[in-house]
């Protein structure tokens, strides 16, 4: 085992015997589209709602919810994906989002939230989670379509643009503290702050 | 036994008035007519003058997505008590807070919990019946005329 341990270290620390630095470069750089181009396309594809509501906790609980809401049907068809809401656009985020998804993938394999039943009983930690991360990141999601440079007020309801032209320009209230359970249904909303 | 033999005798005629009865519906029941377009919720948040005093107060803006059930009511997260000093909306009535005794509690009661059941958004339609309700106001003149 040693052996052979050495024997790895060997090749890699000493120059190559047999391939030009030219062929090494060209491969490498072959070998390097070819991971990384795989490496995106994998995270892409784990990117989509296809591959969300592959799973039946996506499919038969949020989806089935999301599927009334404004933001899957509206009048002008434009519409919102699962990751479009719940996955950071910016690459560092986004694998670090990744990264955290590892813990659902855990979850998928022991069976966490497989019953309607067992994800309503979790649904206020799994919401809590969410809302904690919009509000950390000033709703980053919700702005990557709503911005608020381009906000017309006088388009807006009389109460819609007072909180808006208030809280929301201040900087002193994210989307996500009055915009909770627009997407998906309510967990049970006692002590949560602005509800009842 | 006599009421009963009267009955029977009104019977086609009581027949005759049902069938005369203008359907809101206005399709074979067999049928499925087209549903009819959906109004213009109002949206102008200014209160509407009620029509007796007891009457619940119609809801002056739209409330699409608003969900009211064991979890969460959307309505209360301006109206009740502690939301108005946020949202400066009116705060629903103490009645809401009292049970059938009287008693007053420290939350809305939960026979009073789902809004919609008495207060509904309006939407600008052409009414399907013709309304002849008179406020009080209205029959009060109306009696000092004919005096």
């Amino acid at each position: 085992m040693f052996d052979k341990i050495k024997d790895v270290w060997h090749t890699i620390s000493h120059p190559s015997r047999y391939y030009s630095l030219g062929i090494l470069i060209v491969a490498g750089f072959v070998a390097g589209i070819i991971f990384w181009g795989g490496f995106n396309t994998v995270l892409e594809a784990t990117n989509t709602e296809t591959f969300c509501i592959s799973c039946h906790e996506m499919h038969n609980n949020v989806y089935q919810e999301l599927k009334s809401t404004i933001h899957y049907t509206n009048r002008s068809g434009v519409r919102a994906t699962c990751p479009d809401c719940h996955v950071p656009h910016d690459w560092t985020d986004k694998i670090a989002r990744k990264m955290q998804a590892s813990k659902e993938v855990w979850g998928k394999i022991f069976k966490t939230i497989d019953t309607r039943e067992k994800f309503l009983a979790k649904r206020k930690e799994l919401a809590q989670h969410e809302w904690d991360r919009l509000k950390a990141n000033d709703s980053l999601e919700c702005r990557n379509c709503h911005d608020f440079q381009y906000m017309d007020f006088t388009r807006q309801g009389k109460r819609a643009e007072q909180a808006h032209a208030s809280g929301l320009a201040s900087g002193e209230k994210t989307c996500i503290d009055c915009h909770k359970g627009i997407a998906h249904q309510l967990p049970d909303m006692t002590g949560v702050e602005g509800w009842h | 036994m006599k009421p009963f033999i009267l009955i029977l005798l009104l019977m086609p005629f009581i027949v005759l008035a049902e069938q005369n009865i203008a359907t809101l519906r206005s399709a074979e029941i067999a049928a499925e007519p087209d549903a009819p377009r959906m109004g213009n919720e109002e949206n102008n948040d200014l209160r509407r003058k009620r029509n007796y005093p007891m009457q619940p107060p119609t809801i002056p803006h739209k409330i699409a997505g608003y969900r009211i059930d064991l979890n969460s009511n959307k309505c209360l997260s301006c109206h009740s008590r502690r939301q108005v000093v946020d949202s400066q909306a009116p705060m629903v009535s103490v009645t809401h807070y009292m049970d059938r005794d009287g008693n007053f509690l420290a939350e809305v009661s939960p026979r009073r919990y789902f809004c919609n059941q008495c207060h509904v958004p309006q939407t600008d339609v052409k009414p399907l019946v013709e309304n002849t309700f008179q406020d009080i106001d209205t029959i009060l003149d109306n009696q000092k005329i004919k005096q």
